[in-house]
């Protein structure tokens, strides 16, 4: 048998979503026998029949993305519970199974994957999409680039309307939950994990205890980075709006502009926009233009 | 040798200067970039804050990789620090030479940035397989040991020394199922593909010592086989065993079995830079870095160093 074939039909196998006491199937989700398939590639030996040698492999990839992926989204399995989690984490990885060398990757198509299936996330769909945003974006902020901040010195060279670019670890969400504080607590309970072993003997379990869900009310968030750490930093909706702006590529008066000011004096809305770019400038939220 | 210092000052390339006065070993061969480094260890998060703030004498670390080819953040800054006062060497889990789809180039790409970041020797991965069509398993899945498969397999491992301009290693896995397919015995395979890429060898004795008993041969038959002198590192753990297989775990300490392995190969070879792998489990520092050094006694017993 070809490199290729062998390599496709096992990889096909070792695919195959585990039974409830994970273990490999007795079929495929197309309905061949994996005992055939596995008779067909693998040799048996004194100990082992091929079905069992390949189950070793079934389950170890099931067990590392299942781990990985639980790893990153301890808040949204808080909020749906270990056994919704479990079935989503399943039925997320075989549509969208990693397209990337790196595990940290792993959850970057979760979003749009549960708008189209909400039905994983019943009962908590608002909350549960803002959970997974905010964890997208933890992941982003962790270890996106750093480009040179934006100084002083660098303003007159932008012009009389000039154009700010935000620090690719800069995220910014508008949740209809807090949810940041309910990760938070989360977090709190969760210990640091370093998995480079290429064997897992068993399913790496970590609860995340379910917890009392907050009330809806509407947060303006920038997920950033300071001294290597992340941090989730309430904002002003208004500031929210000019930050949103800049980062889309509009002018400065473009930005200021976009903000619905009606809700505050004029003098007021000044002093506010002097504020918020002392702080984002104090915090290095804007990079030398490329 | 490049010779490196902590920030007082000290010296620290002890065990390389030892070798270089004994006579009878194998020099440092063009394969790990003619260095001679010493006994190794992982480079893990538990350990972190312990290496940074206490500045162990360390001859040198591995590092993972995937785990730096990002953009920006801890990982980096860590990393930053730990090149200013240690050497680093990389070793990669996802270049999967023995896949039979091409180079992931982004990954390519993302790797020579770090290896300039890192300057590293020498730069390993597994002579294994772990995706189909953009498809990544996260696993080292075993090759079939096909005339066929080590002619792919080596054509992708020149293609990526070609292109990252480092001496590229290949690291035998451990596996737990055998193909129909196979023409030759895993030494023969590994052999067959080093010779036609001529690249090293990293020697995992741990993995040798796992597939020995989940495929009932003799190690000891693998270690005197391989071609010694392409060897330019060596990796020993612990593993598990259970009822019916031995799983590769990096989770325990080495087992003797495994350092009498690790002996032969030193005989035949010549004191090797050499690796522990603690992966899982993680103790202290000091109580992986000691597990280590156990090397040095087999080198001193086997090579008179």
């Amino acid at each position: 048998m070809e490199l290729d074939r062998i390599q496709r039909t096992m990889f096909d196998a070792v695919r195959q979503p585990l039974t409830a006491g994970e273990g490999m199937r007795q079929r495929t989700r197309d309905g061949k026998s994996l005992r055939v398939i596995a008779n067909e590639i693998i040799k048996p030996n004194d100990r082992l029949t091929s079905f069992e040698r390949l189950e070793i492999y079934n389950r170890q990839y099931w067990f590392r993305i299942l781990a990985a992926l639980s790893d990153d989204f301890p808040g949204l399995r808080a909020i749906v519970g270990e056994r919704r989690f479990e079935k989503l984490a399943t039925a997320y990885l075989l549509d969208c199974p990693s397209r990337s060398f790196t595990m940290r990757n792993l959850g970057s198509r979760l979003e749009v994957w549960l708008h189209e299936h909400p039905e994983h996330i019943a009962k908590f769909e608002s909350i549960a999409i803002d959970m997974v945003r905010l964890e997208w974006a933890e992941i982003e902020a962790f270890d996106e680039a750093a480009k040179p901040r934006l100084t002083e010195a660098d303003l007159p060279g932008l012009g009389p309307d000039p154009k700010f670019e935000l620090q690719p670890y800069v995220q910014l969400l508008d949740l209809r939950y807090p949810v940041d504080d309910l990760l938070i607590l989360v977090r709190r309970e969760q210990e640091v994990a370093d998995i480079v072993s290429n064997a897992v003997t068993e399913r790496i379990r970590s609860h995340a205890r379910r917890r009392r869900l907050p009330k809806p009310e509407p947060v303006f968030l920038a997920v950033h980075r300071a001294d290597n750490s992340v941090y989730f930093k309430r904002i002003d909706k208004e500031a929210f709006t000019i930050l949103c702006a800049l980062r889309d590529g509009k002018s400065l008066s473009d930005a200021v502009d976009a903000v619905d000011w009606s809700g505050r004096p004029i003098a007021d809305a000044s002093v506010h926009v002097q504020q918020w770019f002392a702080y984002w400038s104090a915090q290095g939220w804007f990079c030398k233009n490329a | 040798m490049a010779l490196f210092f902590l920030s007082s000052g000290q010296h620290v390339g002890r065990s390389a200067k030892r070798r270089a006065t004994t006579s009878g070993i194998m020099p440092a061969n063009r394969f790990n970039g003619f260095t001679q480094y010493g006994v190794g260890i992982g480079l893990r998060i538990p350990h972190y804050s312990h290496i940074l703030e206490k500045k162990p004498v360390v001859d040198w670390f591995e590092i993972i990789s995937e785990n730096f080819m990002i953009d920006g953040g801890r990982p980096l800054h860590v990393l930053d620090q730990i090149l200013e006062q240690y050497r680093v060497v990389q070793h990669g889990v996802s270049m999967y030479f023995g896949s039979v789809e091409p180079l992931n180039r982004e990954h390519l790409k993302r790797l020579k940035a770090l290896v300039r970041r890192t300057k590293t020797p020498w730069l390993s991965d597994h002579l294994c397989w772990g995706s189909v069509d953009g498809t990544y398993s996260h696993d080292l899945l075993p090759m079939p040991y096909t005339f066929e498969a080590a002619a792919k397999t080596a054509q992708k491992i020149r293609e990526a020394r070609d292109f990252l301009e480092v001496p590229v290693v290949v690291e035998n896995v451990s596996s737990y199922a055998e193909f129909h397919a196979s023409e030759m015995t895993e030494w023969q395979f590994l052999t067959e593909v080093t010779e036609r890429a001529d690249c090293g060898i990293l020697l995992d004795v741990n993995n040798i010592y796992v597939s020995s008993r989940n495929h009932s041969f003799d190690p000891f038959e693998y270690v005197n086989s391989v071609p010694h002198d392409r060897v330019a590192q060596i990796h020993i753990a612990g593993h598990s065993k259970f009822e019916k297989y031995i799983l590769d775990t990096h989770d325990h300490p080495v087992i003797d079995p495994v350092w009498n392995l690790y002996a032969r190969a030193i005989e035949l070879t010549g004191p090797t830079a050499t690796l522990l792998e603690w992966d899982d489990r993680i103790p202290s520092f000091d109580e992986v870095h000691d597990e280590a050094l156990k090397a040095n006694r087999y080198v001193a017993e086997r090579v008179g160093a």
